[in-house]
């Protein structure tokens, strides 16, 4: 029984990521990160809204082990409901980017010709921007908010996937299952959705995952500048941009939600470096 | 040679600075209301908001608005800031001389130590020397530059008052500041001087080198440096941008005048032509940026220049 299940286990490639101690240990906290999102409620100590004035400003120790802010609110409590806000942005916004370029490098690579030059001349136009550039550009067009960070995010690292689908597409339409699909008479779409998608896929979702690192990034530097999750929603851009009046007298304001931001930053690229590892595609994230 | 690949380079620009500015010009147009709602003033009278209208050139079509509007930021014309009423103009004039002061000292900075740390890092290959390397590496490359920053104002202006917390009144206060965006970009560099020399080396004129009885100084030197150099020239070429969006963030938390300050402030005080304007200059920062490492990239290498004919 338990071999049976290890010989089930042992199908799923990306599971041996976590084979070696690095990737135990960064694979380990980015679980216990959704975990700690997920029951966020359960799990924080005060209330995350609840103004305690006369409380304000207290340094680290018991009961708020990380103190309280401007206004007297917890920033244990803030830096837990920031870890969802966090996430689930950048999570959705790469989601967004990985799915949208996906089809556009797929459809570049596969049909080519024309379509293909103004895709990738877009692409190339974006590629070279940086993304908080263009996340600017963009909240300056639809506003501040978490929606438009959302998007903003999308949108900057749209072209990083697009580029690295029509690579893979590119590598493989010349591969001779995919002539041989050709020839016994497959339409377009069921090559394409069949036969190259499936085959480009792993390198697109390591490459995914470590962008939703850089997302949580561009998330907070956004958040920093009062431009992404607006009071009181808990955010750990928002809360370090808050933190910035009282950072000579208050430095656990910004130093807790930094190091929550570094940390997991790390760990998804670690852990991202070890899915690499596992699926042997060194070669094939590089486009 | 090289000439007529710049030139082919150069001509490209056109397209993309076009397709940029249309984008750049939309944001006012594309802002959900009226953009005279941002202009008018309160109280004001309907034959005021028609003159308004007028003045600024909305009531005609979309497509002659943006002619108009290009054809006066081409005579240096970018319109007048909404909150600190002065000409955008005058705005960028007085801030890009700080932003171009801070990029390229950053720019140096992080070119010459990422190097030195990438051949380090090579060199000391399968000890611990590399693994602090790239444990730096990583550290540089996942920290964000706003944090970073602000953690250095509090450790060596707070702290140990060595530099000033914020402001541009001398060298002291651009210490911190380059610090701040150097630190990723060294990360940056290192990564890829790195990699490149690990790529170089695996070769095999670098293993007949050896053979010949070369010693590995000269190896390093003569052979395998200027071969891995031509990667970490595309990506500092590209960094050039990167350093740009860098300092946008670490200006705003150092309160140093600059492009990126003068593009958040705005941002939040909703002043779109000074947005407008800025973002505008930015672009065409990281451009050239872009441009010059092409044509340095292409003179290096003979393939590059071999393929664009």
């Amino acid at each position: 029984m338990t071999l049976a299940i290890l010989n089930w286990l042992s199908g799923f490639t990306a599971l041996r990521a976590f084979s070696s101690a690095m990737g135990m240990i960064a694979g380990g906290f980015l679980i216990l990160l959704l975990l700690v999102a997920f029951f966020a409620p359960w799990i924080t100590p005060f209330d995350v809204a609840a103004q305690n004035l006369a409380n304000a400003n207290a340094a680290p120790g018991w009961p708020h082990i990380m103190g309280t802010d401007e206004f007297g609110r917890d920033v244990f409590s803030r830096v837990v409901y920031g870890a969802r806000t966090s996430l689930s942005v950048s999570a959705t916004a790469i989601g967004i980017s990985v799915s949208v370029g996906m089809l556009l490098g797929a459809a570049a690579g596969y049909f080519g010709g024309m379509f293909e030059r103004i895709v990738m001349t877009v692409v190339d136009l974006t590629w070279s921007f940086p993304d908080i550039l263009i996340a600017l550009i963009f909240v300056a067009i639809i506003g501040p908010g978490l929606t438009s960070t959302t998007f903003a995010i999308a949108i900057a690292y749209l072209a990083q996937f697009t580029r690295l689908t029509r690579a893979q597409i590119v590598r493989l339409k010349n591969e001779t299952f995919v002539e041989a699909t050709i020839n016994l008479g497959a339409t377009p779409a069921h090559v394409v959705l069949r036969h190259l998608l499936p085959n480009a896929l792993a390198p697109v979702i390591v490459v995914g995952m470590l962008a939703v690192g850089d997302g949580i990034v561009l998330e907070a530097t956004l958040g920093f500048f009062g431009l992404g999750a607006q009071p009181p929603t808990p955010s750990w851009g928002a809360m370090m941009s808050s933190g910035t009046a009282q950072l000579f007298i208050a430095p656990w304001v910004i130093i807790y939600p930094g190091v929550a931001v570094a940390i997991t930053v790390i760990a998804v690229n670690l852990f991202g470096d070890e899915l690499v590892r596992a699926l042997d595609i060194r070669d094939r994230v590089r486009s | 040679m090289i000439l007529k690949y710049s030139i082919q380079r150069l001509l490209m620009i056109i397209p993309v600075s076009l397709a940029i500015s249309v984008v750049i010009f939309l944001i006012v147009h594309l802002l959900p209301g009226d953009p005279i709602d941002n202009l008018i003033r309160v109280g004001s009278s309907p034959e005021d908001r028609i003159a308004l209208t007028a003045k600024y050139g909305l009531d005609r079509p979309l497509i002659t608005q943006y002619f108009l509007w290009i054809g006066q930021i081409m005579t240096g014309d970018f319109g007048q800031a909404i909150v600190l009423r002065r000409p955008v103009a005058d705005l960028i004039a007085q801030n890009l001389p700080y932003s171009l002061q801070l990029g390229g000292l950053a720019f140096l900075f992080s070119s010459i130590v990422g190097i030195i740390l990438g051949v380090i890092a090579w060199a000391s290959r399968n000890t611990w020397g590399e693994q602090l390397v790239k444990g730096f590496i990583l550290l540089g490359s996942t920290v964000p530059g706003f944090w970073l920053a602000l953690l250095m104002i509090l450790l060596f202006a707070v702290n140990l008052g060595w530099f000033p917390v914020s402001g541009a009144r001398d060298w002291t206060a651009l210490v911190l500041p380059v610090l701040t965006i150097g630190f990723g970009g060294i990360a940056l560099v290192a990564r890829v001087t790195r990699v490149a020399l690990l790529d170089v080396g695996k070769q095999d004129f670098i293993t007949l080198l050896h053979a010949k009885g070369l010693s590995r100084t000269a190896i390093l030197f003569k052979h395998l440096i200027p071969h891995a150099l031509l990667p970490v020239v595309t990506i500092l070429a590209l960094r050039i941008g990167w350093i740009l969006g860098g300092a946008v963030t670490v200006e705003f938390v150092f309160g140093r005048p600059g492009l990126g300050s003068l593009l958040i402030r705005a941002l939040g005080q909703r002043d779109y032509p000074v947005v407008q304007g800025s973002l505008l200059m930015l672009a065409l920062a990281v451009m050239i940026g872009t441009l010059i490492g092409d044509i340095a990239q292409a003179a290096m290498d003979p393939r590059i220049r071999e393929a664009t004919k």
